[in-house]
This record gives C-alpha cells, sequence and structure tokens, in this order.
C-alpha cells in the first residue's frame, strides 16, 4: 500500500518553507497559492494530471466511438460475422480448415482465433480487434475503462469521505468513541486487502445487497465501488486520525473553544481545513491503488460481473487465448498501467507541493 | 514483559474472535436471500439446502450459528457444497506451494528493495536516482495479474522465446531444479510490486536518517561514508522496513498472493480461493479468508513483541 506512515503535510510547514524559497516575492501570499506555485512549477507531475484526464476524457467519449468510429456496442456479438478489407471478407472469427495437397499431405488451420488489430483498414470496426465473441476491443475498451475508471474515483471518493468523518470523530472526542473507530479499522486491517474483497464481493455477487432499505442488485458497478471503498477506509483513516490527534490540542483549537464554538464547528471549519493538503495526496494514491484493487477483483471474477466490461475482466478474458491473441489482454493492462502511473506521479508532485519540507530535505 | 506478552496475546485471541465474527457476517447475513441456498452454490438440489439448513442451525440466535461454525471450522468439518471436499485439508495441501511462492519472492523483494532504495538514497538528485525512481514508480503501478501474463507471453508461449515452463508448480521434494525454475517467473511478478514500494520507503527513510545528529556525530568521529552508511544510516532506516516486511509477507502468506498464484497456475492456497470464486462456493472462500486474517494477526503480534524486546518503552506504554 502507498498509504502507510503517517507524513505530516500541514499547511503550516508549506509557509515555513516558503520562505527559504523566495524571500519576499512570498509576502501577503496564501500557502494554497504558493503550493500552486510549485506544481506548477512541476512540469512532470502537470504533464501526468494531463495524461490522466485525457484517458478520462477518452472513456467519457465512448458512445461517440461506437456511434462515429467502430459502430459496435461494447457488449454486441458478432462470432459469425465478416468485415470487408480491399474487397475481401475477412471473417471476425477465423474458420478452420483443411486442405489436402497434390501427394497426399493434409494440411489442419485451427479456427476460432479472433481477428487482430485493424489499424482502421476496415473502416474503424475492430480497430483493436476482437475478442472470443466477435466483440470489438476497442470499444470494450473505452467502456471498460469508464467503469474502471467510474469505480477507482467513486470508491476513493467515498473511502477519503468515510474516513474523514471517522478520523475526526475519533480524534475530536477521543475516549469510547476513539476506541470505537480504532478497533473498527484494526478490524479491517486484519483481513488482506485482496481476499476481503474478494469475500465482500462474492458474497455480494450472488444476491446484491438488501438491508435496511438500500436495494443493489447482484450485476450493479455499485458493488465493486462499495467493496473497494470499504476496504481501504483504515488505510486513510489511520493517517489521518493521526494528523487530527497532533492538531487537536493546538492553540487555534482552544481559541475556538473559547470563542464558543461547537464541536462540529471546531471539527469541519478548524480542524479540517488543517488537513485538507493530506486529504488530497492521500486521495490522488488511494484513486490509484483502488483502479488497482478494481482490476485485480475483476480478473478473479468478484468484481465488475459481465456482460459489463472492466479493464480486469478484459484482461482475465484475453488470458486463455495468450498465445494466438496477446494483444485481449496487453491493450487494457496498458491502458490501466498509464492511467495508475499518472495518478500516482501526480500524487507525488502534489505531495511535493504541499509538503515541500519533505523536497527541501531530499535535495540535500 | 511478561504482563505485556500476555496483553498482547489476549488482545490477539478477541481481535481473531472479532475477525472470525465479522467473516461470519460477510458470508451469511450481508448477501439477502437463504444463506442454506447459497452456501449450496450453484449445483444445489433441495434435499441439499434443507440439510445444510439442519447443520447450520440458522433457526437459531446469530452468535451460537457463529459458534457452531467456527467449531466445524476449527475441527476440520468444513466441506465445500460445491465438490464435497474438505475446506481445512484443501488449504492444507495448498501451503507449501503458497509458502514455496512467498518465501522465494519475500527474499527478492527484500534483497532488492534494499538495494534498490539505499543506491537510490546515496545517489539522491543525480541521474541513477531519477531512473531507479521513475522505474519504481512503475514497478507499484503495474497490475499484478496483467504483469504476470506478459511474462508468460514473452518468455513462455513464444513473444520472445519459450524457455520457461507455461505456469504450473512442481513440489521442491520431487524435483528442486524444476521447482526453482517453474517458480522463478512468479516469485519475479510478485516482488516487483514490493521491490517498487520497499525501494521509494527506504529512500526516504535513509534521507530522513542522515540528517540525524548521532549520524553527524559519527561524520564528526571520523568514520567512512561507507561505514556511516552501514552501520549507523542503513541500521536505523531499515526499522520500518522490517514492520512493513513482517506484515506484507504476512499478508501474501495468508492468501494475497491470489492473483499471482492463478496467473501462473499455482495450486496453492490463493489459487483455491480463486477457483471457489467462479463456482460462488462460499465454505472455502470463508476458510481462507480466516486462515489469511490469522496470518496477519499472528504476524503483526509478533512484530509487535520483537519491537518490546528491542524498545523497553513500548512495553511500558
Amino acid at each position: 500500500m502507498a498509504t502507510t506512515g503517517q507524513e505530516e503535510f500541514t499547511l503550516d510547514t508549506a509557509s515555513e518553507l516558503a520562505a527559504e524559497e523566495g524571500g519576499s516575492k512570498i509576502e501577503g501570499k496564501s500557502p494554497w497559492a504558493l503550493a500552486g506555485r510549485r506544481l506548477r512549477r512541476n512540469y512532470a507531475a502537470l504533464g501526468f494530471l494531463g495524461v490522466f484526464i485525457l484517458m478520462v476524457v477518452l472513456c467519457l467519449l465512448a458512445p461517440v466511438y461506437t456511434t462515429r468510429v467502430s459502430h459496435f456496442t461494447p457488449n454486441e456479438p458478432n462470432a459469425g460475422g465478416f468485415v470487408r478489407e480491399n474487397g475481401q471478407k475477412i471473417p471476425v472469427i477465423s474458420h478452420g480448415s483443411t486442405d489436402f495437397g497434390q501427394n497426399g499431405s493434409v494440411k489442419l488451420t485451427a479456427g476460432g482465433i479472433p481477428i487482430g488489430p485493424q489499424w482502421g483498414a476496415s473502416g474503424g470496426a475492430y480497430f483493436f480487434g476482437a475478442d472470443g465473441l466477435g466483440r470489438d476491443v476497442g470499444t470494450r475498451l473505452l467502456y471498460g475503462g469508464r467503469n474502471s475508471l467510474q469505480i477507482g474515483l467513486s470508491a476513493a471518493a467515498i473511502t477519503t469521505i468515510v474516513s474523514i468523518f471517522f478520523a475526526l470523530l475519533a480524534a475530536y472526542f477521543g475516549g469510547a468513541t476513539d476506541w470505537i473507530i480504532s478497533r473498527f479499522f484494526d478490524l479491517i486491517w486484519a483481513f488482506p486487502v485482496v481476499l476481503l474483497g474478494i469475500a465482500l464481493g462474492t458474497a455480494l455477487s450472488i444476491d446484491g445487497f438488501h438491508h435496511w432499505g438500500i436495494n443493489i442488485p447482484a450485476g450493479s458497478l455499485w458493488i465493486p465501488t462499495f467493496v473497494i471503498a470499504f476496504v481501504f477506509i483504515p488505510y486513510i483513516g489511520r493517517p489521518l486520525r493521526g494528523q487530527v490527534l497532533a492538531l487537536r490540542n493546538r492553540e487555534f483549537v482552544e481559541a475556538a473553544t473559547a470563542q464558543g464554538a461547537g464541536s462540529l464547528r471546531i471539527m469541519f471549519t478548524e480542524l479540517l481545513p488543517n488537513i485538507a493538503s493530506s486529504v488530497l495526496v492521500l486521495f490522488t494514491l488511494i484513486v490509484a491503488n483502488a483502479i488497482l484493487t478494481e482490476v485485480g477483483l475483476s480478473y478473479l471474477g468478484a468484481g465488475v460481473q459481465p456482460p459489463n466490461a472492466s479493464w480486469g475482466t478484459m484482461i482475465a478474458d484475453g488470458q486463455d487465448v495468450l498465445a494466438s491473441d496477446p494483444w485481449l489482454s496487453l491493450l487494457p493492462g496498458i491502458a490501466i498501467t498509464i492511467t495508475v502511473i499518472s495518478l500516482n506521479v501526480f500524487g507525488d508532485g502534489l505531495r511535493d507541493a504541499l509538503d515541500p519540507r519533505a523536497k527541501v530535505r531530499i535535495e540535500h | 514483559m511478561v504482563a505485556f506478552l500476555i496483553r498482547r496475546t489476549f488482545g490477539m485471541i478477541l481481535v481473531l474472535l472479532a475477525v472470525s465474527f465479522v467473516t461470519y457476517l460477510i458470508f451469511f447475513k450481508i448477501p439477502g436471500g437463504d444463506p442454506a441456498i447459497r452456501i449450496a452454490g450453484r449445483t444445489a438440489t433441495d434435499a441439499n439446502i434443507i440439510a445444510i439448513r439442519q447443520k447450520l442451525g440458522l433457526d437459531q440466535n446469530i452468535f451460537v450459528q457463529w459458534w457452531d461454525m467456527m467449531k466445524a471450522l476449527l475441527s476440520g468439518q468444513l466441506i465445500s457444497y460445491y465438490d464435497g471436499t474438505n475446506v481445512v485439508q484443501q488449504i492444507k495441501e495448498g501451503m507449501p506451494a503458497t509458502f514455496s511462492l512467498c518465501i522465494g519472492a519475500g527474499i527478492i523483494w527484500l534483497g532488492f528493495g534494499v538495494l534498490v532504495g539505499t543506491i537510490s538514497a546515496v545517489s539522491a538528485g543525480r541521474f541513477s536516482d531519477r531512473a531507479i525512481t521513475a522505474l519504481a514508480l512503475v514497478g507499484i503501478s503495474l497490475p499484478v495479474a496483467w504483469l504476470g501474463l506478459i511474462m508468460r507471453y514473452l518468455f513462455s508461449e513464444g513473444g520472445v522465446s519459450t524457455v520457461m515452463p507455461d505456469g504450473g508448480y512442481v513440489p521442491l521434494t520431487t524435483n528442486p531444479a524444476q521447482w526453482f525454475f517453474h517458480l522463478l517467473m512468479p516469485w519475479f511478478t510478485l516482488a516487483i510490486l514490493f521491490i517498487g514500494f520497499y525501494g521509494r520507503v527506504l529512500r526516504s527513510n535513509i534521507l530522513d536518517t542522515i540528517n540525524e545528529d548521532f549520524v553527524r556525530t559519527a561524520k564528526a568521529k571520523g568514520l567512512s561514508s561507507r561505514r556511516i552508511l552501514v552501520k549507523h544510516t542503513l541500521r536505523a532506516s531499515l526499522i520500518p522496513i522490517v514492520t512493513l516486511f513482517g506484515l506484507d509477507f504476512a499478508a501474501v502468506l495468508g492468501g494475497g498472493a491470489i492473483i499471482t498464484e492463478t496467473v501462473y497456475q499455482i495450486h496453492g492456497v490463493g489459487f483455491y480461493a480463486a477457483q471457489s470464486i467462479q463456482t460462488q462456493d462460499l465454505p472455502p472462500l470463508m476458510g481462507v479468508t480466516l486462515y489469511g486474517a490469522a496470518f496477519i494477526v499472528v504476524f503483526s503480534t509478533l512484530v509487535d513483541v520483537a519491537y518490546a524486546y528491542l524498545d523497553p518503552r513500548i512495553r511500558l506504554s
């Protein structure tokens, strides 16, 4: 996990260190403005943020790709179909053949191999080839990416919000509240991430979730989303609780109490802004981890359920025909790697910008 | 120390009980519908379901149900409803393969992680540091399933060559050379993620430690920089790495290597769980989940005890 350790990224350190970098130029600028300036100068981080946004935009344009380019919807099989190229008819799934040579030799060609990437030769259809059912891989990549990104982003958002809430409650009230919340974190922490995800994912993939008036059907994308969100709670909750605990007894909290501020006001207008920078960094990194977890769960069959595609199910679909059609597993993997690398680089850049002390230390 | 040990062991038992209760809830209470139908799997008959309902005592109090389930599991009576095999027996049979995979991978990731982190920290800011940092980032960003499939495609299925065996596991006792040969790619597949992560953690730990007073004192004493690095900086920086290793190693031993095992068809504990997902066979999944959690809980207790032994402040707090 990329979120162990309790790094401190408070904006106080940002202002302390800003003093070292520019002297008079930084006067009167807020720590956020200074962090923004540092981030703008980090071209690698910005470049990779651009890459991530590009991936999101491409996946959002999936319906456009369907209508304008491939003319296939993501779950549309076409196993017996043909494509026309330069006047030739090519079957989407190759037929086996038996050729009898003149000297009595027999040449057998195995069938059932889906068409490979056409790179536009067939007018947009099967640009990245077909899968075993004759479905268009390019279309499925975009729709699958949409599912993977949606699950990753919403799972990370849910985890972050729930963890902030728990961390504030635990650290502000202390005592029994803290004990209960900390033990709850410990309990989730005690399970291996993938196994807990699989246990929940499989149990919920049978009938869905029907409790307390909440009804989620079995094939819904919300099941992997909530499962991943649940599994990652302690990985954000623990470091945030530690940070709030350190802030809890600072003078500004005492000052707010003296002014008559209530618990909610102190938690959300005094403490929350002080952990906001860590929340941002942790959120970026947890999105990357959530996407990887979705891929793992879906690969094993405990995440996104067929016929829905995700990058993880696409890798699994391609693995049995790896030797003959490597692109089926190769392409979604490349898409995942690019997305996750871009999030990790941006997350690192964000951390450097918000917590320059770490960076100054490294540059000794 | 004795008081600490007793307290810690007691805590461990409580956590194990809580973990088993949560696992029970996951498999019996969270999903809707009749748990007897669900646990009977896709190939159930009516007689099957009635038998299960009676056997599990589903009309009883939830705590009684949980306790009976745990008794059945611990006494080795938990049965898969898909193919009737004994869950505990199957987990035991998978353990040699899982242990072979994890111990080898653990040695590789710890060794390379320390090497990569140290080189990168010593050359901080220079080209070699940037290159290693970039590679470590790629390492933590690769999906394990994909990495395994690509390695298989390249080295066993003719992408580059067909030198390496295409998955499978040969027991050490059958043929040590083939055991090693078959595990070589899985070891690296499992290790790469951790190498990248440990390298990054160690790099920043070393860079933190370099600024400590005791390192300055060592420098003032006139020690050589190699000696300072190995005897002082690295030793202090490795402590968090050892903790991480204890927990990560426990997690992979406890079935966390499930994806690597599935990609390479290594019939270990994780592979057993992965197969049960396909058949929606819940008892094996419950067994493996508990087995994995037990590993983590026990190992983290061991790490705590080791710390307490090394640092008296911890056992008094």
